[in-house]
């Protein structure tokens, strides 16, 4: 006898609580704590913080824990705490160009006033496992000498790291920078996005997208669909300023530091009736270190321009709606797995209509062969 | 700054989150049946000339996000302004047309409604929402209204209003789905005139 | 000076949990919600004010789209997170609140809304359809008509009826403000001249009080007749989409058609095998691997009322009490 399903309130408990086992693994080793996280997984820590929207560390590296590593998924706990959080105000722009950089290189300049340098990279590592790393390192006091670091003075030094793109906008040869107004900076967590949009938006949305599917579109725009002739003009990590001005002061201070990665790319354009041939900008930043996402950033951000440009809109780089509609990952992972909610009266809706279609259909074919 | 501070703030809700809840329920539900006057039984001690109702309605609707329009007199008064400014933060926009809002102490000698924002073609919601204060609501008013949230007819009248008010009304419906909604509130009561309800003089 | 009342500023915002003080957050806030660590309802008061505000834009344009800045939510995007910011902005204290998923109250993702709602504010619930002040519901209308004082929040996917026909929303914008809606026609006549019906079994397209082209959210077009002059107030909310919408009551729904072919719902030819009802929407069960079939009441609080009034369907006649 058929009984109507009943107890998913038993049923949810119980696959929490199963959750929360597979959390934990095996007992038997020790729990790792929010700073093994935030430091020996920094980068996971950096891209749940940028396609978060929140800085902070700690909790970052507290929803990656929750998320049992699934970055997506600590990106979504991580905005649903951010949108419960007061704000106080909008800070100042960054200057990146005061950056204290720990990383800058230029891939347009062979050498430039605050020289290049490498900085934490992956860049030049051969891709071997290192086996080495399998077995756990004696763990050092605070006091023990840490490895010495060889160039890694210059980022303290004194000498000045102007942006590449400062540079060539000193000879002319590239667009101005549009001049900062900071009321019109918008937020599409405030404020739901409309179209067409403009860069801030834009901006702001790339920065939140998902890393994947900006470097799959950035990759596309190199391989033709929507061609751009990028050069990497600058990339640099380190930490900046942030400032804000409190209403009752009516002057900046600085209430704290953040690790940011930019990218500017630089674009061949060639002119328009109202523009002389120059180059132009893509532009990426990301909290912490994403250098690749700050890349594809900048890529996707300048096909995006085409609309300013007067260029054509061929590929799906280019088409602003496709791109910031479908960029972040909280979103498409909700709906993509909402198909694991029941449909049943949808679906019972298409049987019965799909059963008609075919009944419809064999009394046709046994019409035709009487 | 001695002279502001002679003023008197009044206080907003007494309980902030559950009076707006129970202002905005009385605020949809007179939305949705146009017409039909609803009690406002959380209504703050507002500040002269503005009354109880049309407080609340500022005070669950009203913030930074919101440029307001004030009708002359609500204009002239120092305590509203402050009240305002305080528990709202709104921004105060000297344009009817530029206004979410709009509140009007007195119905008199408001400008025509279609002075207000009236939205556009894509966006209609883009438009001004005018808080009217009257002195009273009647239901077996001159006006026999018809459309969404009317079962069949709702006879309603609100005083005082100019001679030519309700031809206006008329004209902004006509324009639909552009035109302004309209809450009208006395010391404690709220009625609403959406864009979408028709009307005829009986 | 002299104030007797305390003075708060309305715009303020409620402190939740802090994570850096305490490591796990609850610092209570002064409303009184069952769980302290959130405001009532979990948004705080300016998003409720952003909510409301797009509500009364939305009843006062029936079945126009509403943009409206959606908050991220604890939920994932598409499991209701639009429906669950509408009640979130209109629900009090005194609410009872039904929630359902596919017309049932014990669906998974009914029941974790559902406690969603009892852990932020506290609210009675109930599964009793003419007790609820406060329906939340994905994909069903309850069969039971509801009343002049009732609220029905649908959560909605894609708030957009011209989206498969036409993906951009600067497009879709600009059809629904000329009205031009003739994609949608024509896409209806061509399933006629292939099917000689129209092929679209859910979420199907109606005209609101004779203006704005809708779509129902995914419910089948069973209940499209249910829409039509309901006494309760329907407000819709697509959180990914970040749209709402409403119906003010006793408002006019048509679900749009042709005059040589009309409307029409689905019909079973089967009555509900636990209650015997030959007027609800039916769910399909198989039985078995060999082709077994059974039909019962999608809305189970349906079902369960007329069990309990004595009706009997054929399980239920043949098995044992269910």
């Amino acid at each position: 006898m058929y009984v109507a399903v009943k107890g998913g309130e038993k049923a949810i408990a119980g696959a929490h609580a199963l959750l929360a086992k597979a959390r934990r693994g095996d007992r038997a080793l020790p729990e790792l704590s929010l700073e093994q996280i935030a430091e020996q997984l920094g980068l996971a820590v950096d891209r749940v913080m940028t396609e978060g929207s929140l800085y902070d560390r700690r909790a970052a590296a507290l929803a990656i824990k929750q998320a049992r590593g699934d970055l997506i998924e600590a990106i979504f706990l991580l905005r649903a705490y951010r949108t419960t959080r007061p704000r106080f105000g909008n800070s100042l722009p960054l200057d990146t160009a005061e950056m204290r950089t720990e990383r800058r290189i230029s891939a347009t300049f062979k050498d430039l006033p605050g020289g290049q340098v490498l900085g934490p990279t992956f860049d030049y590592t051969h891709r071997l496992l290192d086996f080495g790393l399998a077995e756990a390192e004696p763990a050092q006091g605070a006091d023990s000498p840490a490895l010495p670091v060889e160039g890694s003075e210059s980022q303290d030094g004194p000498e000045a790291m102007p942006r590449v793109v400062d540079l060539l906008d000193h000879d002319g040869l590239i667009e101005r920078e549009a001049p900062a107004d900071e009321e019109s900076v918008g937020d599409l967590t405030r404020e739901p996005l409309a179209f067409p949009a403009e860069r801030d938006l834009r901006l702001q949305n790339l920065a939140r997208g998902d890393e994947g599917f900006l470097l799959g579109l950035a990759y596309s725009t190199q391989r033709g669909y929507g061609r751009t002739h990028p050069f990497a003009g600058e990339i640099r990590f380190g930490t900046v300023s942030v400032e804000l001005v409190p209403e009752e002061l009516g002057f900046a201070i600085e209430i704290g530091e953040i690790a940011v990665t930019e990218c500017q790319m630089v674009n061949q354009f060639k002119g328009s009736a109202k523009e002389p041939p120059q180059f132009t900008r893509g532009y990426g930043l990301t909290f912490g270190h994403c250098e690749r996402k700050a890349m594809a950033m900048a890529l996707v951000d300048r096909s995006l321009r085409c609309r300013e440009l007067g260029e054509p809109v061929e590929a799906p780089c280019q088409d602003e709606e496709f791109v910031l509609s479908h960029s972040d990952n909280v979103q498409a992972t909700g709906f993509v797995e909402h198909l694991k909610l029941p449909h049943y009266v949808d679906f019972q809706s298409e049987l019965e209509l799909v059963r008609k279609m075919r009944a419809s259909h064999e009394r046709n074919r046994a019409d035709s062969s009487d | 700054m001695t002279a502001i501070k002679d003023i008197a703030l009044k206080p907003g809700f007494d309980d902030l989150v559950m009076d707006s809840q129970r202002s905005f329920r009385a605020l949809l539900g007179a939305m949705a049946r146009p017409g039909n006057p609803v009690t406002l039984d959380c209504a703050p001690d507002a500040p002269e000339p503005m009354l109880p109702a049309a407080g609340a309605a500022c005070l669950t609707l009203l913030d930074l996000d919101t440029p307001l329009w004030l009708g002359a007199q609500a204009r002239e008064s120092e305590a509203l302004r402050r009240y305002l400014a305080f528990h709202c933060g709104c921004p105060l926009v000297e344009q009817p047309a530029e206004a979410a809002f709009a509140l009007v102490v007195d119905p008199l000698t408001m400008p025509p409604l279609s002075a207000f924002g009236q939205g556009t073609a894509e966006y209609p919601d883009r438009s001004t929402t005018v808080i009217i204060q009257v002195r009273a609501l009647h239901v077996e008013g001159q006006a026999l209204l018809r459309g969404p949230g009317i079962a069949n007819s709702q006879r309603f009248d609100a005083t005082p209003l100019s001679l030519d008010f309700w031809d206006q009304v008329r004209a902004n419906h006509e324009t639909f789905p552009l035109g302004v909604d309209l809450l009208f509130a006395t010391a404690d009561r709220v009625a609403a005139l959406p864009r979408s309800t028709s009307l005829e003089i009986v | 000076m002299n104030e007797t009342a305390p003075i708060r500023r309305t715009s303020a915002l409620p402190e939740s949990g802090d994570l850096h003080s305490d490591g796990v957050g609850a610092t209570a806030s002064d409303a009184t919600a069952a769980d302290g660590a959130y405001n009532f309802a979990f948004l705080d008061e300016q998003t409720k004010r952003m909510i409301r505000r797009a509500l009364l834009k939305a009843v006062a344009i029936p079945g126009y789209q509403v943009p409206f800045a959606s908050r991220e939510m604890p939920m994932p995007y598409g499991w209701g997170t639009g429906g669950v910011q509408v009640t979130a902005a209109i629900i009090g204290p005194e609410d009872i609140l039904k929630v359902i998923d596919q017309g049932a109250d014990d669906t998974t993702n009914a029941v974790s809304i559902r406690q969603f709602f009892v852990r932020t504010t506290g609210v009675e619930t109930t599964t009793e359809t003419g007790d609820a002040t406060i329906i939340q519901t994905r994909h069903r209308v309850p069969e039971q008509p509801l009343q002049e004082d009732q609220i029905l929040v649908y959560q909605v996917p894609i708030p957009e009826p011209l989206r498969f026909l036409e993906p951009r929303e600067t497009e879709t914008r600009t059809m629904h403000a000329l009205r031009d809606y003739g994609l949608m026609h024509v896409k209806l006549y061509e399933d006629i001249a292939k099917h000689g019906h129209i092929a679209t079994t859910y979420a199907y397209p109606v005209l609101v009080n004779g203006h704005y082209v809708m779509d129902p959210s995914p419910t089948p077009k069973f209940d499209n007749p249910k829409m039509h002059e309901m006494a309760a107030l329907q407000l819709f909310g697509a959180g990914r989409e970040k749209r709402i919408y409403a119906i003010p009551p006793h408002t006019k729904v048509k679900s749009l058609d042709f005059e040589d072919h009309p409307f029409e719902v689905q019909r079973w030819s089967s009555c509900c095998a636990l209650c015997g009802a030959t007027d609800s929407f039916l769910d399909e069960i198989v039985t078995d691997d060999r082709g077994g079939r059974m039909f019962v009441c999608s809305d189970t609080h349906y079902c369960e009322t007329r069990r309990a009034a004595g009706h009997v369907g054929l399980a239920a006649a043949q098995g044992a009490e269910p």
